[in-house]
């Protein structure tokens, strides 16, 4: 069973990574975004971080409210809204339990999930982060590693796709070619939880 | 790269306290990030509020002031503010009488826009929107994002705030800003791409020799790369881009705009140039602005908008105006 411990590890290395990766993040982001994707979200994530240090949530559902809310009030762009709702989303399926089972994550993180394709609009194939995110959770049934796969290989496979939304959909096809830069910070997210759980 | 700053992190916060000293006249929230023109809220008045990524000054807090905006989010750099600065706004601008967030289309924009709205109405405030979408560069499908929004964003927020000015309703001020927005169209022409702060070199490779044609303000690419063209030429493209679209069968407001980094002595041929193609073309130019109003950091080029105007939006864009970035009248 997984308890708030665990999604507060699945949180902090999340920010380590985004940390690390925040200059990767923006060069993606610069041929077809605006070159802010890893500063943006390093800054949510360390809020996140803050937050969390400061007023610990007891359950797995409070982690990931509070998460979410501190990523919408401190991110902007289409990043903040975007995360901030999958893991709100997540956390309030999540409910008030104070331990989950794997299952139960998989079940909630689909409806966060959900949740983003309903506010962005986007679907699989239209080089977002949903093209991680969706394999992501189809896998998690199985492992939490093999969703890092699955994550990773749904990123990479951006790469030949022509973007249909966000800032890189204005690029037409001149966005082929480049691996999407949320794919890539969403799959961060996802080896979060193998870090998490120490596998 | 050189610039003038302390560090990357800091360039907004001061470029707000710098706001603060050189415009007493305007409330400027350096923490919360929010300027809000010093009388606010005024009574029986719709407040305008509007925001979106820095780099595009004076675009929007520039023009927060009497006859346009009541208040101004600024974000990150090309980064759209997060909602609970224009809940802040909206609170403070809100006389009663409601508010209306004048939005550019990009998708951060918008979801942080939509978020606050909820938020407002959760607190008893009644927000309206209107979208500017006006770059013709960006084709309209289901399978896009559709247009961008850019320098239609100064008429509609100088037209929308003299309504708002005049005492008009909500739903008429949300009403005019629509037919602004839909009666503009834009075109822009970069000759180098910028570079952010945060990245401290050119958001994308533009060779010496080679500009790109119908570009946005955030240091994106354009559709389409080309030879250097003469100012001429340049002005044949844009008008031609964005005459085809309008169709104006009215007078049209001009906006030569510079993106940041491109000299008056240029704007102003490439000016002239603008009104050869648009007479050769039988528009007639009713008013004309020539200068840096919505600007990509230090992006050299400039962007063309029209904007067709009836008696009431041309007696509305003539009415005063005092903000930083434009005045007249007062």
């Amino acid at each position: 069973m997984l308890d708030a411990a665990f999604f507060r590890r699945w949180m902090t290395v999340t920010a380590a990574s985004v940390d690390r990766e925040a200059e990767r993040l923006t060069a993606l982001d610069s041929p077809i975004g605006d070159a802010d994707h890893g500063s943006n979200l390093q800054r949510g994530f360390r809020a996140v971080t803050a937050a969390l240090e400061k007023e610990p949530p007891g359950t797995p559902g409070g982690v990931l409210t509070l998460a979410g809310r501190q990523l919408i009030s401190t991110v902007g762009g289409a990043s903040g809204p975007l995360y901030g709702t999958l893991l709100r989303r997540t956390g309030k399926a999540l409910g008030d339990a104070g331990e989950v089972s794997a299952e139960q994550l998989a079940e909630a993180l689909r409806a966060g999930v959900d949740a983003v394709m309903t506010l962005g609009g986007a679907a699989p194939g239209d080089k977002t982060m949903i093209d991680a995110l969706v394999p992501a959770v189809d896998a998690l049934g199985n492992s939490f590693t093999a969703a890092r796969t699955a994550a990773e290989e749904g990123a990479v496979a951006t790469t030949p796709l022509q973007a249909r939304k966000g800032r890189a959909s204005y690029l037409g096809e001149r966005s082929i070619g480049h691996q999407d830069p949320g794919a890539t910070s969403a799959a961060l997210l996802i080896a979060g939880l193998v870090e998490a759980a120490g596998e | 790269m050189k610039m003038l700053i302390n560090v990357p992190e800091s360039v907004v916060a001061d470029a707000l306290r710098g706001m603060a000293a050189a415009h007493p006249e305007l409330t400027v929230d350096v923490e919360n990030r929010v300027i809000v023109r010093r009388d606010a809220p005024v009574a029986g008045q719709v407040g305008l509020v509007s925001g979106g990524g820095s780099g595009h000054e004076p675009l929007h807090g520039g023009f927060v002031g009497p006859g346009m905006l009541s208040a101004a989010c600024p974000g990150e750099v090309f980064t759209s503010p997060v909602p609970d600065q224009m809940l802040r706004a909206a609170a403070a601008v809100d006389s009663g009488a409601g508010v209306l967030f004048i939005v550019k289309n990009y998708t951060g924009d918008v979801l942080n826009f939509d978020m606050a709205a909820e938020l407002a109405e959760d607190e008893g405030i009644q927000v309206a929107k209107v979208l500017v979408n006006d770059d013709v560069a960006v084709t309209d499908s289901l399978y896009t994002a559709g247009r961008r929004g850019t320098g239609a964003t100064l008429f509609v927020e100088k037209i929308a705030g003299a309504a708002a000015a005049e005492g008009m309703p909500l739903e008429r001020v949300e009403a005019i800003a629509r037919q602004v927005n839909e009666s503009s169209r834009s075109f822009g022409i970069a000759l180098s791409a910028c570079s952010t702060p945060a990245k401290g070199s050119p958001t994308f490779d533009l060779p010496p020799g080679e500009l790109e044609l119908g570009i946005g303000i955030h240091g994106e690419p354009g559709r389409e790369r080309r030879a250097m063209m003469t100012s001429g030429e340049i002005a044949e493209a844009a008008v031609e881009a964005v005459v085809e679209d309008l169709q104006p069968r009215n007078p049209v407001l001009v906006l030569v705009n510079g993106m940041g980094a491109t000299p008056l002595l240029e704007l102003y041929g490439f000016n002239a140039e603008v009104h050869r193609v648009l007479a050769q073309r039988g528009v007639a130019v009713a008013r004309v602005l020539v200068g840096n109003y919505v600007t990509s950091l230090d992006m050299a080029g400039a962007s063309l908008t029209l904007c067709q105007v009836d008696e009431e939006l041309l007696r509305l864009y003539d009415a005063p105006v005092s903000t930083p970035g434009l005045r007249w009248g007062m």
